[in-house]
């Protein structure tokens, strides 16, 4: 079964990525721009990705083109279920 | 030849159908560029910068992405005979307000006549320029016209260049190395790529695989000018890209049967560490002869990791070598491992910390293993000195100097720094190191000394040290030093960044935790042990917390301020 998306990616991020798992990110919150997320973690993230919900998601698609908070994430993994 | 011009029109007419350079491009097929498209986009940028009334001679700054556009505007500026200078592209990390801050310091110092960058970049580079600037024509490359052929006119400039005129400039990253340019000259760059190139033992089957940035000297010169220039194929990627798969690297090694590629240390242990198994399906990395590690501290755990996890690809184990390099000597120093493995000096740590000297390790002594350097250039002999410049022994550590017939110019437009970093003819490198063998190593950079009761401390040292303890982010550590005015002397600071988990965030709360508080306890521990420093305060802050330079680097001194500014606001 597939967690929910957003949760799920939330979790991830604040856990593992900005290691303050009580965080709380809003899912408008930009992550690229603001630097929450850099550009060494977008291959973990697309990691995650893969294994969590069952998508291929190519390294490269994550970038600040492609998204840049959890809505937009979102609806990009929704595009591939 | 005197000048590169000359070299491209000579590479234009015996070779216009050899492949210069192999695009690895996202999402798109690879993009092969001839000699004879490199030279007609190139002749696009020279014919727009000679109708803007750029003058061969005057500096002319390219901001673009990594891509077509900045290879032509690199060489069309070289064949206009003007000096071109690559700036960072905004990232979206950067604040534009430090972007813009940057660029306008580096305009005041430049004094560029002109700027090439993106239509929807134009705004944020007029907003730099300021009233009386030297620019006087920003250039879009949307505005560029392709050029059919070489229409000679366009490269006169290029090619009436003296030997000894100045070719391009590099800086370093951050506000103080923006105005910091490396002036180097024809003549220094032809110097480089000769004695570089016998040094790697250059042939014509070798391929040039690079992701490296083209505003760094190991990019610009080793993954960039060299191969052009020297009819090397280059595949060339971009950083961004790379950072986001770095399995693109090797696959770009195995496509096109790369032999010699560079990595900054960290590169090795992230490519190890993030590539997926699925992408190393059938990867053959057999060709690779040399893999150069180089521009930041070389650790033979690194080249450990990254053999660990490629060798059953086909890595061979000879193919890890060294380089020490700095754009003031246009690229390269030295290079190890070409002709025999990269020597491994295991070196007593208390005698490098309390004796500077690098001996040999006794049994059971703690010790490091540094990872030599290699051998110089044949043009470029290097020096160790004391802090007086008098010439040290073998195994003594002290400043790198170096003297060769590829040295900078100078900084451009500073000649209050040419007077400080040259003596009897030997550029003071600021880089600390020692020989052994004929060989270099090196172990750290001379500036952020901290002073305790007359004895000097270098910072890296006890970062190193503090790295080493459990739970500390390796490389992610600032030490420095606060003057205590009680003692008299400097009290020593460490910073060091720690995986919080999900438990406390702030200093104060790491500090109160045990499962943290024991942290520290080891840092004190290992650096009296290892430096005979006893630190004053060691602060656990959370991931993200120390500064870091543009190009990745902790700040310490930005780190001391924002310390300070921390402790005085209570």
């Amino acid at each position: 079964m597939t967690p929910e998306i957003m949760p799920a990616l939330a979790s991830y991020i604040a856990i593992q990525i900005l290691k303050q798992p009580n965080k709380v990110i809003r899912p408008d919150e930009p992550l690229l721009s603001s630097g929450l997320v850099d550009s060494f973690n977008l291959v973990d993230l697309s990691l995650f990705i893969e294994k969590t919900f069952n998508v291929f998601i190519d390294d490269t698609e994550l970038n600040p083109q492609t998204f840049d908070n959890l809505a937009q994430l979102t609806a990009l993994i929704e595009t591939r279920l | 030849m005197d000048n590169v011009t000359q070299r491209l029109l000579w590479l234009y007419e015996t070779s216009p159908q050899s492949i210069a350079i192999y695009l690895v491009q996202n999402q798109q097929p690879d993009k092969a560029i001839t000699y004879a498209h490199l030279i007609h986009g190139s002749a696009a940028y020279a014919r727009a910068l000679k109708d803007a009334g750029v003058l061969p001679g005057e500096v002319v700054i390219l901001i673009l992405q990594h891509g077509e556009d900045l290879v032509y505007g690199f060489f069309g500026a070289v064949m206009h005979g003007a000096v071109p200078a690559i700036m960072p592209f905004l990232t979206e990390k950067l604040s534009t307000e430090q972007y813009r801050r940057s660029l306008t310091a580096l305009f005041e110092i430049t004094a560029p006549a002109a700027v090439i960058t993106y239509p929807e970049f134009l705004s944020e580079v007029q907003q730099a320029i300021k009233p009386g600037s030297s620019v006087r024509k920003v250039l879009v490359s949307s505005q560029v016209t392709p050029q059919p052929e070489l229409a000679s006119p366009l490269i006169d400039g290029g090619l009436r260049r003296s030997s000894q005129d100045i070719l391009l400039l590099q800086h370093s990253s951050g506000t103080t190395g923006l105005q910091k340019g490396v002036a180097l000259s024809h003549q220094a760059v032809f110097n480089q790529l000769e004695s570089y190139s016998q040094a790697l033992a250059l042939s014509s089957s070798d391929v040039i695989v690079s992701w490296l940035p083209l505003y760094h000297d190991m990019g610009l010169i080793a993954g960039f000018v060299l191969p052009v220039l020297f009819k090397v194929p280059l595949v060339l990627l971009s950083p961004f890209d790379w950072v986001r798969a770095p399995s693109k690297l090797l696959h770009a090694v195995a496509r096109y049967r790369g032999t010699l590629s560079w990595l900054p240390n960290f590169a090795y242990n992230f490519t190890a560490q993030k590539v997926r198994p699925r992408d190393l399906a059938g990867l053959d990395l057999s060709s690779w002869r040399a893999v150069s590690n180089c521009s930041e501290p070389m650790y033979w755990k690194s080249h450990q990791m990254f053999l660990e996890r490629f060798q059953p690809y086909g890595l061979a184990a000879s193919a890890l070598t060294t380089c020490y390099a700095m754009a003031e000597n246009v690229f390269a120093v030295s290079q190890g491992g070409i002709c025999s493995p990269v020597s491994v000096d295991r070196i007593s740590q208390r005698r490098l910390l309390t004796d500077r000297v690098a001996s040999p390790a006794e049994n059971g002594e703690d010790y490091i293993n540094m990872l030599s350097a290699g051998s110089p250039l044949s043009n470029t002999r290097l020096r160790i000195l004391d802090q007086h410049h008098h010439v040290l022994p073998e195994r003594h550590l002290g400043e790198i100097a170096i003297s060769s017939d590829c040295l900078l110019t100078g900084y451009y437009n500073r000649p209050d720094l040419n007077d400080k970093v040259f003596q009897d003819g030997w550029y003071l490198t600021g880089d600390l190191g020692y020989l052994a063998n004929g060989e270099v190593y090196v172990t750290g950079r001379k500036n952020d000394l901290i002073i305790v009761g007359g004895k000097n401390i270098y910072p890296q040292d006890l970062e190193n040290l503090a790295s080493e303890v459990q739970g500390v982010h390796p490389g992610r550590v600032a030490a420095f030093g606060v003057p205590n005015d009680v003692t008299g002397t400097e009290d020593v600071v460490i910073i060091a960044e720690v995986d919080t988990g999900n438990v406390a965030t702030t200093s104060a709360e790491l500090a109160d935790s045990p499962e943290f508080s024991h942290i520290a306890d080891e840092i004190r521990q290992k650096v009296t042990r290892g430096s005979d420093i006893a630190l004053r305060y060691v602060k656990l802050v959370r991931r993200g917390w120390l500064l870091k330079t543009s190009s990745g680097k902790v700040a310490r001194s930005a780190n001391r301020e924002r310390y300070l500014a921390e402790l005085m606001a209570g």
